[in-house]
């Protein structure tokens, strides 16, 4: 994709106005469209923000798209919640099913990449040539992930040849919750991107969806929890990062948060607030049309070895 | 107290069986080029399933030069990513034809259908699944910079597994970027002509995977051919080094999974009823038509007599019988060929002053059969403790130390697999350090996963099948 999208900053959606363009009065159309509400994902449901805000989404042109929910600081720490909840079984699940899940998540967004496509074209202003070919690069990237749960153990681990009677290897581990601040000028192909690394090598996420291309993250969401993802182990809010992340960055059950979305100029006091419990803090500026390499999964897991001796 | 099972039928009805199948080369089905034809009969009844065409050497010429132009204009230029959705999409429909392909698997080999519904036929389709996810990430796989497929495999496989051993050998090759011909074996061509029409269902570009069924002489015009990168061999020893002979000073490369004589060595600690189970799973799963079958009991002397008392008595509860019945343990020997063999291997056992036992166990008036069957008193100089049987026969041996279970499990030309039960994990580790064997099972036996490598030492072959070793077979790094 020539990620014009990636380049361009978008617009503050808060400060747009939602004026309609070229002002005369339309006709009523002959069937109204019935809108979708948006809210927000935490733990397989989709509630709206307990604080009852929300705020206007709108497209290259200005005009209203919708109301997203803008997602509170307890939002925030319900979706923590979910997503703790969900990580055992998650991180326990084998790396066959979670990789059989994630495909199937690919198989699933194929059948709406329709949808996704339009969404894009009046969201983030891109052609529906451009869409089209982000929709498709985000489903493949699903399958490209789809394949990783069931071998990153055998890139990323060894049997490591100590000098003594032990056997001894080195297994990457989840490493726990993650915070995701999803890329601010890829509603789709960017959150996909930086999403299911985290989950393919089996941890949980809270996902800060782009400010200005909120939709494709809620409908992502959709799919999401009509697929095999358990519950909880991707929850998506929406509303402002800088409101959001420093929450997430501060919370003492995150155990990583990657701070991709969020500009450079605001990472330093994010990772200072990572700090807090020795947060693991990932931050990468990238092209999301190339093809991505292991270290975004590597970046979210934790090498375990184990000793064992050998002997009668 | 007895248990009586009721029948339990899986329906035939779930899979149409045409009475003719043609050669899958470049993507059609079609005759031999000079008409010929053989059966393949199910070992259960003897009836002839169908009638599937024979090919000779104009066949082998016209599928390996499919295979070569398809790897020429399709597959190897394709994009890794491209290739992967295309392994993905074989996996899913091998899973959504799962039970089609576990009831031909057991009319055509005579397995219990309990096994291919629940072993042969979800490895295979996660087979395909985990190999799907290599192609577009071979430059992971540790095996060096650029790693580039090799050309066209010519790929031979036994009848044990037949599906199976069909995605061990497609679905490595193919994330590679390899193209295939693949010769089934004679008596257990079905499921892999199933599997061309999935390749045909799946889209895949005509010639990638071509299947010639047909015998011996077939897969030696194919092993042979001048035109063949790469040749990847399941079965017989014997047949193995032929084939090594043949490729002898071509360049050409090679794998082998040949025969095995494994030894499941149980120690004194190890609590008994799992190392029973262990024990039966190890040599009566499949009939014991497996390579890396634990057909040789090594148990320690000390509680030789109680493992051996409980393995009678657990043997004495398999139900042999109809492998579509879903209570079969089991099923049917493969062939008249094998089940000669057995016996006759059998019969030296019994001549070499072996004593024999089987549980009470009628067997049908139709078909091959042959009861579970353990040999005790066995010594090391026995045939039935030396040769492959590739049945349903148990022999068992003793020894005193660790050091005797070793020395006794490492004498044999094989090394495919062992098996070792005890509490202790160090020893189960001392033990695997010095067992000359590609795969060892600790307090577990015959298990089998695509991202596991599986192989052997010495004359069971060399090459890795499964996981990231599995690829090395299919590249050039």
């Amino acid at each position: 994709m020539p990620d014009r999208a990636g380049a361009r900053r978008p617009p503050r959606a808060a400060a747009s106005s939602p004026a309609r363009a070229a002002g005369a009065r339309r006709p009523a159309p002959e069937r109204l469209g019935v809108r979708k509400t948006y809210k927000l994902f935490i733990a397989g449901a989709f509630p709206r923000s307990e604080s009852g805000r929300s705020y206007p989404v709108t497209g290259a042109d200005g005009a209203l798209l919708a109301h997203a929910a803008r997602a509170s600081r307890k939002d925030a720490r319900d979706a923590v919640t979910a997503a703790r909840a969900a990580f055992a079984a998650w991180s326990g699940a084998t790396a066959y099913n979670r990789g059989q899940v994630l495909y199937r998540v690919a198989e699933l967004l194929d059948g709406r990449a329709a949808q996704f496509t339009a969404t894009s074209v009046q969201n983030e202003g891109l052609s529906a040539a451009e869409a089209g070919r982000a929709v498709a690069a985000a489903i493949d990237r699903w399958v490209w992930y789809a394949g990783w749960p069931d071998k990153i153990a055998q890139v990323a681990g060894a049997a490591n040849p100590v000098a003594g009677p032990y056997f001894n290897f080195s297994v990457p581990e989840p490493t726990g919750v993650v915070a995701v601040v999803a890329p601010a000028g890829s509603g789709l192909l960017g959150l996909v991107s930086v999403l299911a690394p985290v989950i393919a090598s089996g941890n949980t996420a809270v996902v800060v969806a782009s400010e200005a291309y909120p939709l494709a993250a809620i409908t992502l969401a959709e799919v999401l929890a009509t697929s095999d993802v358990p519950a909880g182990v991707v929850n998506v809010l929406t509303g402002f990062a800088a409101e959001l992340a420093p929450v997430l960055a501060g919370h003492m059950d995150v155990n990583a948060i990657d701070l991709t979305g969020v500009g450079a100029a605001g990472r330093g006091e994010l990772e200072r607030l990572a700090a807090g419990n020795v947060k693991r803090v990932f931050a990468a500026d990238e092209d999301w049309a190339a093809p991505p390499g292991p270290r975004r999964m590597l970046a979210f897991t934790e090498i375990k070895t184990v000793w064992h001796p050998v002997g009668i | 107290m007895t248990w009586d099972y009721a029948p339990a039928p899986e329906s035939r009805e779930v899979v149409t069986i045409a009475g003719e199948y043609g050669l899958f080369i470049d993507g059609e089905f079609g005759p031999a080029a000079d008409g010929q034809q053989f059966p393949t009969v199910n070992p259960a009844t003897e009836e002839t399933l169908a009638r599937v065409a024979l090919a000779g050497r104009a066949d082998v010429d016209r599928a390996v030069a499919a295979a070569r132009a398809a790897y020429q204009d399709a597959w190897g230029p394709m994009p890794g990513a491209e290739r992967a959705k295309y392994l993905y999409r074989i996996a899913r429909v091998l899973q959504e034809r799962a039970r089609e392909f576990a009831v031909l698997e057991s009319l055509d080999n005579g397995k219990p259908v309990r096994e291919s519904r629940d072993v042969d036929v979800p490895l295979a389709a996660a087979h395909f699944f985990y190999y799907a996810g290599w192609a577009d990430k071979l430059e992971y796989a540790g095996l060096g910079p650029g790693p580039r497929p090799l050309g066209v495999a010519g790929q031979v496989i036994p009848w044990n597994f037949p599906l199976l051993m069909a995605a061990w050998k497609l679905a490595p090759a193919l994330a590679a970027g390899n193209t295939c011909v693949l010769k089934p074996a004679e008596t257990t061509p079905l499921t892999a002509l199933l599997l061309a029409e999935v390749c045909q269902q799946a889209d895949l570009p005509p010639g990638v995977v071509n299947v010639l069924t047909g015998a011996g002489d077939t897969g030696a015009a194919l092993v042979s051919h001048p035109g063949v990168d790469k040749v990847a061999f399941t079965g017989s020893t014997e047949v193995g080094k032929e084939i090594s002979r043949a490729l002898a000073g071509t360049g050409r490369r090679l794998t082998l999974e040949l025969g095995g004589k494994g030894a499941n060595i149980v120690f004194d600690d190890a609590p008994a009823e799992q190392a029973v189970e262990g024990i039966v799973n190890g040599i009566f799963f499949n009939q014991g038509h497996v390579c890396c079958a634990g057909s040789r009991l090594l148990v320690q002397e000390s509680v030789a007599g109680t493992v051996v008392e409980r393995l009678k008595e657990r043997l004495a509860t398999l139900r042999l019988g109809d492998p579509l019945d879903k209570n079969t343990d089991i099923g049917a020997i493969n062939s008249r060929e094998q089940l000669d063999k057995i016996s006759a291997l059998s019969a030296a056992g019994d001549a070499e002053g072996a004593e024999r036992w089987s549980p009470p166990c009628p067997l049908p008036g139709r078909g091959y059969w042959f009861p579970p069957t353990v040999f005790t008193g066995v010594s090391q100089s026995h045939r039935i403790a030396r040769e492959e049987i590739f049945g349903p026969v148990l022999s068992v041996l003793t020894f005193r130390t660790p050091e005797e279970a070793v020395t006794k499990a490492n004498n044999t030309p094989y090394g495919l697999a062992a098996g070792v039960w005890t509490e202790k994990g160090s020893r189960i580790l001392w033990m695997a350090q010095r067992l000359r064997a590609g795969v060892i099972w600790a307090n577990t036996y015959n298990r089998f996963d695509p991202a596991s490598p599986f192989g052997g030492y010495r004359e069971s072959g060399f090459g890795r099948e499964g996981g990231r070793h599995g690829l090395a077979a299919y590249l050039d790094a």
